[in-house]
């Protein structure tokens, strides 16, 4: 009994530790995104609060915390303060198998601990995949609890852009499970160790580099970021599928939003780009007689490449103007579609005529 | 341990899918549906088969509920118009249905069943097991089953296709 305990409390303090560290990340970036946006369009951002603006997360913060909940007349009310959670639970709880650092085990109160990774289970990618198509229901329930006809359009249109897009991100992943042959993370990554032609975007026989384009675009789509973000298009819906929500609902609504970003970042990274993996063989801490310390290393490439997404996605939000609505679908269904398939059989052949000639 | 799982998820699956058919709001049979799916992927979880638990969410709650809501949002329905008299058609299905229940449970209790032949599943892959079986005994169903869903797709294209109107030849 003391042994399930203990077990328990390792597992709850990882489980605290990587959720803060999302929730510090969604910080940050609230932050991050109005300076990136402002530098790109020669603005300063926020300045105001703390010096060169950096506490405005926490001025936001409170703001929305103090701010009056308000729940429209003719709402569902059930519903309305379901929407929220259904929204942020699934965003969050897909961290559990995303592998942060270098596939070790550490003993422990004489257990077997991995400290990168919170659950390393063998079907850690439909896993993720699973619990991102959830996170829709709060989306669409939001929109209709509302009782607005603005965030019902906004609900409906992204429940459809979901679904539509849900079916590439999955399909252009299929090429990377070819490779690798499993659905654990942890394992995806550990295949790529040994330098950036070993990562599945570069790796031979097959390079995902059609897969991974199609992957980062469907991302983009399925968090509903510009210039997809027609659930919430400002111009035509008022702010979509949560017009009605103020104070915590919809803080709710924004950090699920934000964390789904980082989400698919560290999927992106995980799959494609070698995770924690540095871009040469192994690492300079090892090299130099650090072997100890060479997981600081590995955190450090993984942050930096997840980073990197997060700088992808403000640099298309300050770039690109919002699509139609039909151009959504038909860029989703007859472009994207099409080329995650075709990739699929691709890598299919060549790991085909690759394994007979090994 | 494990009949205290199954206990639980069997319950809630039993409760939920009657809330599905109680419920006089449709959103809230969906959402009843949705917690129910969720416990089937439980079960398959107490039986090692986490593959098809994922593959249970990914495709039923994660695509065909959300298509499910969408309709229902879209047609906006009345309560009176979704409750025809259907007890008749209802005693027709579930007469039968309900003789076939007890006529198995009377089966099973004379005789166990025996026992279905076992996947080996030491190396604890059992996406790599389902995938073998799928595509080596089962491959002929496998095949089967994905042209009737290539027919349907078909017939849905069909039936949903308007016609365009012929331009008046110049």
């Amino acid at each position: 009994m003391t042994e399930l305990s203990l077990r328990l409390a390792v597992s709850l303090a990882q489980i605290a530790a990587v959720m803060g560290i999302v929730m510090l990340t969604v910080m940050i970036l609230t932050l991050a995104e109005r300076k990136v946006l402002g530098w790109m369009q020669d603005r300063m951002g926020p300045m105001e609060v703390g010096p060169y603006g950096i506490l405005q997360p926490i001025a936001d913060g409170l703001k929305l915390f103090f701010k009056e909940d308000i729940v429209p007349a003719g709402a569902n009310k059930f519903m309305f303060s379901l929407a929220p959670i259904l929204a942020m639970v699934p965003a969050l709880i897909g961290f559990a198998v995303i592998p942060f650092g270098p596939n070790e085990t550490i003993q422990l109160f004489g257990m077997t601990i991995k400290p990168f990774v919170i659950s390393d289970i063998n079907i850690g990618v439909l896993y993720i995949l699973a619990f991102a198509s959830i996170g829709a229901y709060g989306i669409i329930l939001g929109g209709w609890a509302s009782n607005s006809k603005y965030s019902l359009l906004g609900g409906l249109r992204s429940a459809a852009q979901i679904i539509s897009y849900e079916l590439n991100v999955g399909l252009a992943i299929v090429g990377v499970l070819i490779m690798s042959g499993s659905l654990s993370l942890v394992k995806i990554t550990d295949a790529q160790a040994g330098g950036f032609w070993h990562w599945y975007v570069f790796a031979f026989p097959a390079p995902q580099i059609f897969a991974f384009v199609v992957y980062v675009i469907s991302a983009v789509a399925e968090t509903n970021r510009v210039p997809f973000d027609l659930p919430e298009a400002e111009s035509e819906l008022v702010a979509g599928f949560f017009t009605e929500y103020s104070g915590m609902r919809f803080a709710f609504f924004f950090i699920a939003e934000y964390a789904n970003m980082v989400l698919v970042s560290c999927v992106a990274a995980a799959l494609f780009l070698g995770g924690w993996n540095a871009p040469y063989p192994g690492t300079i801490l090892a090299h130099i007689g650090l072997e100890p310390f060479a997981w600081i290393e590995g955190v450090a490439w993984f942050t930096v490449k997840v980073y990197g997404f997060l700088f992808l996605f403000f640099w298309l939000r300050a770039t690109l103007p919002r699509l139609r609505y039909d151009q959504l679908m038909k860029f989703g269904w007859k472009v994207m579609l099409p080329i995650a398939l075709a990739n699929i059989v691709v890598t299919a052949i060549a790991m085909y005529i690759y394994n007979q000639f090994k | 341990m494990d009949h205290l799982f199954f206990g639980y998820f069997a319950g809630v699956i039993a409760l939920t899918a009657v809330l599905v058919v109680a419920f006089r709001n449709p959103i809230y049979s969906a959402l009843s549906l949705l917690i129910m799916f969720f416990h089937v992927a439980g079960l398959y979880v107490t039986l090692h088969a986490e593959f098809l638990a994922a593959v249970q969410i990914i495709v039923y709650a994660g695509a065909i509920l959300v298509l499910y809501l969408f309709v229902v949002m879209l047609l906006n329905l009345k309560t009176d118009d979704r409750y025809h008299s259907q007890w008749r058609a209802a005693g027709f299905v579930g007469g039968p249905l309900l003789i076939e229940f007890l006529v198995l449970l009377a089966g099973s209790l004379a005789a166990p069943p025996a026992a279905l032949p076992r996947v080996d599943i030491e190396t604890g892959d059992n996406t790599m097991a389902i995938g073998e079986t799928l595509f080596s005994t089962y491959l002929f169903p496998f095949e089967v089953a994905s042209l009737i869903l290539l027919v349907a797709m078909i017939g849905a294209i069909v039936l949903a296709k308007r016609e365009v109107p012929e331009t008046p030849a110049s």
